[in-house]
């Protein structure tokens, strides 16, 4: 597969362990820059744990262990000299059901930011419209900023989450099933605000479900237990696949 | 009888037993209140708050009983809560899967029920008897301290646990440390609990007589000194409510009346906590 853009995030022989199961097997697996990247596949693929590994938010429970490479720019961001925090500020994350922290709007985009950069007042507020406007939750919210997060619906939430990752200014933003604890409507806007991120940012989206991944992505990643089946141009993907497999799964034949 | 009113049968008489069983509950609720408020009542005045103990046969009230339980409940708190919110913190984000947490969680429980004679007779042993026998309100303090901390380890644990393990990744896959998360995010979230977990600690010790016996002792005089002996308002009204004086039963109901009400209170404020700040973890 020739891809025309460069590899933002590269997977190169990448194992991955809990415990002694082999959850990833060899994955081999480039995410172009400025493009999204669907992984899909049945459950127990290791699409998660393969998204897990990119901010190596995995860490942070004992007995698992990725092992191969993993190029952020060209560097291994699995040796264990990569600063954590900062492959994380580099690298932000979405997860399923949508976590605000018990605080104010603003002080949820404004928590990460703080911890990394020390801003004038006025540059931090700049800083937290920004965000919310790239998240399209701006217009919402600007009128109780200093409202409990908590009080916002289940799609504004996940946009919320969306702008507090995106106010790091990360290069990658990687989504994990982001869309699946919400209503069509806030899925809709999500979509839409996805096809809007990858203006800026490179993006890995783990979906279970098939048509969202040939709507938003630009390549789609196929796995299934544990190895990387098929991988190309969504459009490839999904209408020419090259295994057989991969047609079974997108045609629901199976998974 | 068909299955229809066998089942409505059934029905009606687990319905009756158990409102019965409640019932039966209340009754000795409201008994004990009632009897309280009886004798207690006609106690209650403003010599209770600003007279001392009395000798036998003459009048008085709690003031140095009511201070000592104050200063003393109030230091067990504070020697308690910041040690179990740290020790409940290793536990859950740290020791959690590991033997040690385990074990650490086990001999928390039993902590839990030990039986408060037997904390007090600890500190006797190793305050008390190590000072050459003279009992203070510092020992009295240190045994309740031991009541408050299983309790506060106990639910700065479960609060923890409560947060979704999502609220912690989302955290920390900002690249803010996992201290910093801690004390930020999580706490923020737990806080309710373990507020009320203090405050539940603090009704319970606020009634404690048995490890306060042989520790503070009891003081029949004013007394500000911790390394001394102090009254509190339980020992006193062991003393007194089991004397042949008429003038001491008296202030014992009046204190137990006053005791009741405090703890009452206290739950009330510890359940307003909770409704308050409920945060969703759906």
């Amino acid at each position: 597969m020739t891809d025309p853009r460069p590899a933002k995030l590269a997977a190169r022989g990448l194992d991955f362990h809990y415990g002694d199961f082999r959850a990833l097997k060899s994955i081999d697996l480039d995410i172009p820059e400025r493009q999204v990247t669907a992984l899909i596949g049945p459950s127990g693929c290791g699409k998660s744990t393969l998204l897990r590994v990119f901010n190596r938010i995995y860490a942070l429970y004992p007995k698992l262990r990725a092992s191969g490479q993993v190029l952020l720019d060209g560097e291994d961001i699995l040796d264990p000299k990569y600063p954590m925090n900062r492959l994380r500020s580099r690298v932000g994350m979405v997860f399923q059901k949508p976590v605000p922290f018990p605080m104010t709007i603003f002080e949820n985009v404004a928590y990460g930011i703080r911890h990394h950069e020390r801003l004038p007042k006025a540059e931090m507020a700049a800083r937290v419209e920004e965000a919310l406007r790239q998240a399209a939750l701006w217009d919402e919210v600007k009128d109780k900023l200093g409202q409990n997060a908590l009080g916002l619906s289940g799609g504004q939430q996940q946009r919320l989450c969306i702008a507090r990752a995106v106010a790091l200014r990360p290069d990658v933003l990687l989504l994990d099933e982001p869309t699946s604890a919400l209503d069509p409507l806030s899925t809709a806007r999500i979509e839409q605000l996805v096809a809007e991120l990858k203006r800026d940012y490179t993006i890995a989206i783990v979906t279970h479900n098939m048509q969202q991944a040939a709507r938003v992505s630009d390549f789609t990643a196929f796995m299934y237990l544990g190895d990387l089946v098929e991988h190309g141009p969504t459009g490839t993907i999904f209408s020419n696949p090259s295994k057989q497999q991969t047609e079974d799964y997108i045609t629901g034949r199976f998974g | 009888m068909n299955l229809y009113t066998r089942r409505r049968l059934a029905n009606g008489v687990a319905l009756v037993a158990a409102c019965a069983a409640a019932a039966f509950g209340l009754l000795f609720l409201g008994w004990i209140l009632w009897t309280l408020a009886a004798k207690g009542l006609a106690g209650v005045d403003w010599a209770l708050f600003t007279q001392d103990t009395p000798p036998p046969m003459a009048e008085g009230g709690l003031r140095n009983a009511f201070y000592g339980s104050a200063v003393m409940c109030l230091m067990a708190i504070g020697i308690g809560t910041p040690l179990g919110i740290a020790a409940g913190t290793w536990l859950s984000e740290y020791g959690t899967a590991g033997r040690i947490g385990t074990a650490v969680r086990f001999v928390n429980d039993i902590l839990l029920s030990a039986p408060s004679i037997v904390l007090g007779l600890f500190v006797y042993t190793l305050v008390v008897q190590q000072a050459g026998g003279s009992f203070s309100a510092m020992a009295g303090a240190l045994s309740l301290a031991f009541i408050v901390l299983p309790v506060v380890v106990r639910t700065t644990d479960e609060m923890l646990q409560l947060v979704p393990a999502q609220m912690r990744e989302a955290a920390l896959s900002l690249g803010v440390p996992q201290w910093k998360v801690t004390m930020q995010v999580l706490y923020r979230s737990a806080l309710p609990g373990i507020v009320t977990g203090v405050l539940l600690a603090l009704a319970r010790i606020s009634g404690e007589t048995a490890p306060l016996l042989f520790t503070a002792f009891g003081n029949q005089y004013w007394n500000t000194d911790i390394t001394r002996p102090m009254a509190s308002v339980p020992v006193v009204m062991y003393q007194f409510a089991g004397s042949p004086y008429e003038s001491w039963q008296g202030i014992a109901w009046a204190g137990a009346l006053v005791l009741t009400l405090f703890v009452l209170l206290t739950s009330l404020v510890a359940r307003a906590v909770v409704a308050r700040h409920r945060v969703s973890h759906d």
